[in-house]
């Protein structure tokens, strides 16, 4: 078709379809999918109103003054026990990339030793340290009954803490290691020392990169704490166990319990989104770019 | 020593395994004056210059800054290694602008030339900003204070870190292939700014492929080949009428 024959055709009918009513496809595959899922949630849903549940258990104990101390009791363990794992996490991981072979050599240890075996197992040994310790301290300049030492809240902080410390070095390892070496010379340049450019330079950006799986390790270490229950710690799982050894509602106190760890976990879940905006300034977002 | 000497390297050698990226290299830098590097990839200009602020250990051989003998102090017939600390302070007077910026990306403009002069030297807050901003309208950046750096062009970064540099008040500032990692429409604009620098009187060391720039600005030209120093002097002389074949011949390739 040569151009003056196009110009000079009459318009088309064929080409005419902007005034023809749009019919959107359907999606039968998504409709049926959601419909099963549907029928098998609302299923669910009737099990537990048909099931042999006193819902006036769970209203009332939710905010029983034991139920409330034991989720005290959680929120203290999760921040002391995730505080000296971060702490001790932060400090193994500078030994292991630090250029001294002694420190290194014991920061691999430590990682080997507490990631080999299970948190409960920690919790039970630290707590049954009198067994053969009977007393700790510096011989001479003080000493104390082991027993007087160690309550279920040190053990259980100890045990937590210490074992997730190997966790996060490795953590804290990846995030440093994410920190290109020009930001460590630019630092040096202007004449930083070591300290300085950790704190200052290094770990700022190597947040940015830690915070997710720290926060899933926060989140973690919530649930974490129950296996004090264990070792008699009143967190909020041992004292609903306590409620319900008295009352045989089982079920009741336990779906109490997982209230609060999910309602907690929520509240962790959102504070991690601002601090992950907080560390994240200065980069371009991951999904705006995409 | 002379007076005007401000950077004196003697017999400067560096390996790396069994390479030898430096070969027994001099140099000579007067204060105030513009001394360019140039060389081919791999010829040791840049191990060079990070010898210079202990970014790389020398393997032998001496560098002096002020005066100052860098990595070692003397006493008497020995030579110590001087500690961690001190190695900092005498960095705090060598600047240095990196090929790729180096900018501290969780810092804004502003906050990237303040970083220094506020955690190192301990300058008062407000006169490190009041000091950062004036650098920063000397570098044409003066509108970009709170910008990040991922908010700025390649040009605009590698400006915010020449005034990074000039923030610490430098005896001296090495620039590292300061133009190599630009698109070419923004080379100019960095350009600019270190020639204004020269004019002010900063001595400076830049490892370049920039020819221009060298024959503009530059006081000596050193030619560099695997290590070596080929050959140094006057900028004119060097770009124009060299003596030896092979920096002839790289000048030729570089210009054509």
């Amino acid at each position: 078709m040569n151009v003056a024959s196009l110009a000079t055709q009459p318009a088309d009918s064929k080409y005419e379809i902007a005034h023809l009513k749009l019919v959107p496809k359907r999606h039968i595959g998504r409709m049926i999918a959601a419909g099963v899922v549907l029928l098998l949630f609302a299923g669910l849903v009737r099990a537990f109103s048909v099931g042999q549940i006193e819902w006036s258990y769970v209203r009332d104990f939710l905010f029983a003054p034991a139920i409330l101390a034991g989720l005290y009791n959680t929120l203290l363990m999760t921040v002391a026990a995730m505080g000296l794992g971060i702490v001790l996490g932060v400090v193994i991981a500078i030994m292991r990339i630090s250029g001294n072979p002694v420190l290194s050599s014991i920061a691999i240890g430590y990682i080997w030793v507490f990631r080999g075996a299970p948190a409960l197992l920690q919790l039970m040994l630290w707590f049954n340290l009198a067994l053969i310790f009977p007393t700790l301290g510096i011989p001479g300049l003080f000493e104390f009954r082991t027993v007087d030492v160690m309550t279920p809240f040190v053990a259980a902080v100890l045990g937590l803490g210490i074992s997730q410390g190997a966790y996060t070095s490795e953590v804290v390892r990846s995030g440093l290691l994410s920190v290109d070496s020009g930001q460590y010379e630019a630092a040096r340049t202007i004449g930083m020392k070591q300290m300085m450019m950790l704190r200052r330079i290094v770990l700022p950006q190597a947040m940015r990169v830690m915070v997710p799986p720290v926060g899933n390790e926060v989140i973690g270490m919530v649930k974490l704490t129950s296996l004090a229950s264990v070792i008699q710690y009143s967190e909020i799982l041992h004292n609903a166990q306590i409620i319900y050894f008295a009352n045989t509602r089982v079920l009741e106190l336990l779906l109490v319990a997982s209230f609060w760890y999910l309602l907690v976990v929520s509240v962790l879940s959102i504070g991690q989104h601002y601090i992950e905006r907080y560390f994240g300034r200065g980069s371009k977002s991951i999904r705006s770019s995409m | 020593m002379n007076q005007d000497i401000l950077v004196k390297a003697i017999d400067v050698t560096k390996n790396y395994g069994t390479f030898r990226a430096l070969d027994k290299v001099s140099l000579e830098v007067a204060r105030g004056e513009v001394s360019c590097i140039i060389g081919p990839s791999g010829s040791g200009k840049s191990t060079l210059l990070r010898c210079i602020n202990l970014l790389e250990r020398m393997d032998s051989g001496a560098i002096w800054v002020k005066d100052e003998l860098i990595g070692y102090r003397r006493d008497g017939n020995n030579l110590h290694e001087i500690s961690d600390a001190e190695i900092s302070r005498q960095r705090q007077r060598i600047g240095m602008v990196f090929q790729r910026f180096n900018l501290f990306p969780h810092k804004t403009a502003l906050e990237n030339i303040i970083e220094g002069p506020v955690q190192v030297l301990g300058e008062p807050v407000k006169e490190a900003r009041d000091r950062a901003s004036a650098l920063l309208e000397r570098v044409g950046l003066a509108d970009k204070a709170n910008h990040y750096p991922s908010e700025l062009s390649g040009g605009q970064q590698q400006r915010v870190a020449i005034a990074r540099a000039m923030g610490m008040r430098p005896d001296l500032i090495l620039f590292d292939e300061p133009t190599s990692a630009l698109d070419p429409e923004l080379v100019s604009e960095v350009l600019d700014v270190m020639r204004d620098l020269a004019a002010s009187g900063m001595t400076m060391i830049v490892v370049t492929h920039e020819l221009g720039f060298a024959r503009n600005v530059a006081n000596t030209v050193t030619f560099m080949e695997t290590g070596k120093v080929v050959e140094t002097g006057l900028a004119s002389e060097v770009l124009s009428t060299p003596k030896s074949a092979r920096t002839a011949e790289f000048i030729k390739a570089v210009r054509s």
